[in-house]
């Protein structure tokens, strides 16, 4: 039943995507200066319908309809209710339904909040996501049906992988998602733009908010994934470099330079082919981001199962869109001499906007490498963190100073910051960071570095915000986004330098000493829970120095359905540090592998991330006070 | 003209990209260790147990038949199937490459002294990284492969006799 509704919808959205495209082009055709008033009630139903059907797949989930393929194998009845929900998108088809919804949804916003624009660009914005929207619905429809049935009714379902029940995964796909599939609006609208060479200023104004919005739901959806993988993967950290969180971070970077570079559009009209470039690219390394990931070929977490229809599907969607958008930039393309003076504000945004894609760069050939190399030599290598570190970090260092320095230039005038000023940030910081050093202990040359610039990028940032206060000017967004940057940067040093990692063997009983620490293995028991059993380890650490006496409790858990075993690792988070213990059987032995590990500053670095996308929420509230 | 070449540049770029992407949506990238049946091993690097030697593919292709064996001393299935891997050993056609996991060097060494050495070669693979390469996933686990490295069968598990029949006579053809 509920998957004959859905099959319906899907394909009444199909339809009303056709209309809205030929109603487009008709209206293109007439002289009115507005939009007709029948495709705007088209686009609500469209949008109502896709909502409903998302509704219809989240209803089978919760009253576990098995009859439902994609129902039968992500869920159980015995599932918690919470988890029935989130498994709606725990899954690949399910998933690139919610890529639909954010699509639709994004166009009919965009009609309506965008009034002020000229007519002929919104249109042309509107049959360019439709294009998308229809290209992804014959996808879902044809090729990763989430409402297929199955005949006859199976009884109970497989299970939703275990490691995928996790609060911060049941709402990472949302926030992700927001994040790069709105950015398939301001690729319609640049693509728009170059049709109807509405450009410049108005352009930028258009799609600034759509920009803003997309960028601080990414940075909250990468969040959400690195502290999912933190305490659900054991894997012990915040960043791994790991490819499926890279193709995470690429469209990241073509959206920060992309906010950056359009605040130079709007106030001086400059670098509008350069804005649209990065429009075109943020999308397009969001779906290549989808196709790397979804396709199987790099293996990861994501890897739902291994179906090459459907990578050939988004690859051949993905050049589609590549060579469409290529082709019609080359063809409307002109050279613009741009009178940059070495000290103004353009200048320094545009140094942010090198810097960005010389990261993206970075980080794509590290991704993407592996595969050529397999492709063409048939050798398997893994890059990994040393290669990010090594190119990353000395530029992370001049990156600080720049930003530090940027904001306070002025626009046009070629005139500098109070050089007498930066001197002294630049003194208290190397005080900060010898103090640093002076009270716990000494790290490397490049780590030096790293805390002096983050301190210098954060006192600077604080003597903006101490002005800001005196003189009530609104541009409070933007220093508290680039001071948390600051705080994040220095976090991440300081918690890479204090780091304390232990791996060794203990039986039940033993008593393992390591520096100022000592932890025992106090009891071992098997427990069970309401959908999986779990040998559940007792483990007291003790600081002869400091007075500490805390117990862990790692856990193995052994889960029925799907029958999988995954290492809980057990996390005692604090303000200052987090330690965190994975225990894991060595098979036919009585010695329990454990990884333990004191890591200082975890909880500030999820904070400094939060304030990060706060400041884009922030500015994003501050024009829409502005515009209304 | 200039620009041209950029432009045409930027495009062999892109197709360079996604040609690549095709090719390798092909291949198959998930170790599925049944899948590697009647694949050649292409990167065979072991660290000699007590030499200061690497083994590799070219060595084991001069046997006709070689059963590398996976095991450890403290894994109990491995003595079970020790006595099995002791009359392999008196096979002609048949060598037997010992790969040490995860092990410490002297209870490796006591093992074997109290059970028998059963190797022909032995080989140590102290972080357990090699034997990744050969897509185990525990202890003991073996591969049969034949003169040209391509792997004939693969044995999760202690060998059993039923294996042991099996290997008896792929050998003896």
């Amino acid at each position: 039943m509920l998957s004959n509704i859905g099959n319906t919808l899907l394909f009444l959205n199909i339809l009303l995507g056709i209309f809205i495209i030929y109603f487009s082009f008709k209206n293109l055709q007439n002289k009115k200066i507005s939009i007709s008033k029948n495709i705007y009630h088209i686009c609500l139903f469209q949008s109502t319908f896709i909502i409903i059907c998302f509704l219809t797949l989240v209803a089978a989930f919760i009253i576990s309809d098995f009859s439902i393929i994609t129902v039968y194998q992500n869920s159980h009845s015995l599932k918690p209710f919470f988890y029935k929900i989130s498994g709606t998108w725990g899954n690949h088809e399910g998933s690139l339904l919610l890529w639909v919804i954010i699509l639709t949804i994004f166009s009919f916003l965009f009609l309506l909040y965008n009034k002020s624009h000229s007519r002929n660009y919104r249109i042309y914005s509107l049959i360019i996501q439709n294009t998308l929207i229809l290209g992804f619905l014959f996808f879902l429809l044809f090729n990763s049906n989430p409402f297929s049935a199955i005949s006859p009714t199976p009884k109970e379902g497989l299970g939703l992988n275990p490691i995928l029940q996790d609060p911060a995964l049941a709402i990472h796909p949302p926030l992700l998602y927001i994040g790069f599939v709105g950015s398939s609006i301001y690729f319609s609208a640049a693509i728009a733009s170059l049709l109807t060479n509405y450009s410049g200023r108005l352009f930028a104004h258009s799609i600034k908010n759509w920009v803003l919005i997309s960028w601080s739901f990414q940075t909250l959806g990468i969040l959400a994934g690195s502290i999912w993988a933190y305490y659900e993967l054991g894997w012990g950290g915040f960043w791994f470099w790991d490819p499926v969180e890279n193709a995470s971070l690429l469209p990241w970077f073509a959206m920060t330079a992309l906010l950056h570079s359009l605040i130079v559009l709007e106030k001086r009209n400059f670098l509008y082919f350069w804005v649209i470039i990065l429009c075109l690219l943020t999308f397009i390394l969001s779906v290549t981001g989808t196709f790397l990931v979804r396709s199987g070929i790099l293996n990861s977490v994501h890897t739902f199962a291994n179906d090459p229809s459907r990578g050939l599907y988004i690859l051949v969607f993905l050049s589609l869109m590549i060579f469409g958008s290529v082709l019609l930039f080359f063809n409307k393309f002109k050279n613009s001499n741009y009178n940059l003076n070495s000290n103004s504000k353009e200048t320094f945004i545009l140094i942010n906007n090198w810097f960005m894609i010389f990261y993206l760069i970075t980080v794509l050939l590290g991704t993407v490498y592996p595969i050529f190399t397999e492709v063409l030599t048939d050798h398997k290598v893994s890059v990994g963190p040393p290669f990010y570190n090594t190119v990353i970090i000395p530029i992370v260092i001049l990156f600080l100073f720049f930003m530090s320095v940027g904001p306070q230039t002025q626009w046009i005038k070629n005139k500098f910051y109070n050089l007498n000023l930066l001197f002294k940030i630049l003194i208290a910081s190397i005080f900060i960071n010898f103090s640093i050093i002076y009270l716990f202990k000494s790290y490397s040359l490049i780590s030096n570095f790293i805390i002096i610039s983050a301190v210098f990028l954060i006192i600077a940032s604080l003597i903006d915000l101490y002005k800001l206060f005196k003189i009530q000017k609104m541009d409070s967004s933007r220093v508290i986004s680039h001071l948390s940057f600051g705080f994040l940067i220095l976090f991440i040093g300081l918690n890479y330098n204090f780091s304390l990692e232990k791996d060794f063997n203990l039986k039940l009983g033993e008593r393992k000493k390591f520096d100022n620490y000592s932890l025992e293995f106090k009891d071992l028991r098997l427990e069970d829970f309401k959908n999986y059993k779990a040998v559940i380890g007792e483990f007291k650490i003790n600081n002869s120095q400091r007075n500490l006496n805390q117990s862990l409790y790692p856990e193995i858990r052994i889960y029925e359905n799907p029958s999988t075993i995954t290492y809980e690792a057990s996390i005692r988070s604090g303000l200052l540090k987090d330690y965190y213990i994975t225990m894991s059987n060595i098979d036919r032995s009585d010695y329990y592998n454990i990884k333990f590990q004191k890591k200082p500053f975890m909880m500030w670095i999820w904070i400094s991330v939060i304030f990060i996308s706060l400041g884009g929420f922030l500015r994003l509230f501050q024009n829409a006070k502005k515009d209304y | 003209m200039q620009k041209k070449i950029i432009k045409l540049f930027i495009l062999l770029l892109i197709v360079f990209v996604i040609g690549v992407f095709f090719i390798s949506l092909n291949k198959h990238s998930i170790y599925d260790t049944r899948s590697l049946i009647g694949q050649k091993i292409t990167d065979i690097r072991l660290d000699h147990f007590s030499k200061n030697k690497t083994i590799t593919g070219e060595d084991l292709s001069k046997n006709n038949f070689t059963l590398i064996n996976f095991w450890a001393s403290w894994c109990k299935p491995c003595r079970d199937e020790h006595s099995i891997l002791l009359k392999l050993n008196r096979e002609k056609n048949l060598k037997l490459l010992g790969v040490n996991v995860k092990d410490k060097k002297n209870n490796a060494l006591k093992f074997l002294n109290d059970l028998g050495n059963p190797y022909d070669e032995l080989a140590r693979d102290e972080l357990g990284k090699h034997s990744v390469n050969f897509g185990i996933y525990g202890v003991p686990e073996s591969i049969l492969i034949n003169k040209d490295l391509i792997i004939i069968k693969k044995f999760i598990g202690p060998i059993s006799k039923n294996d042991y029949e099996y290997i008896k006579n792929t050998v003896r053809k």
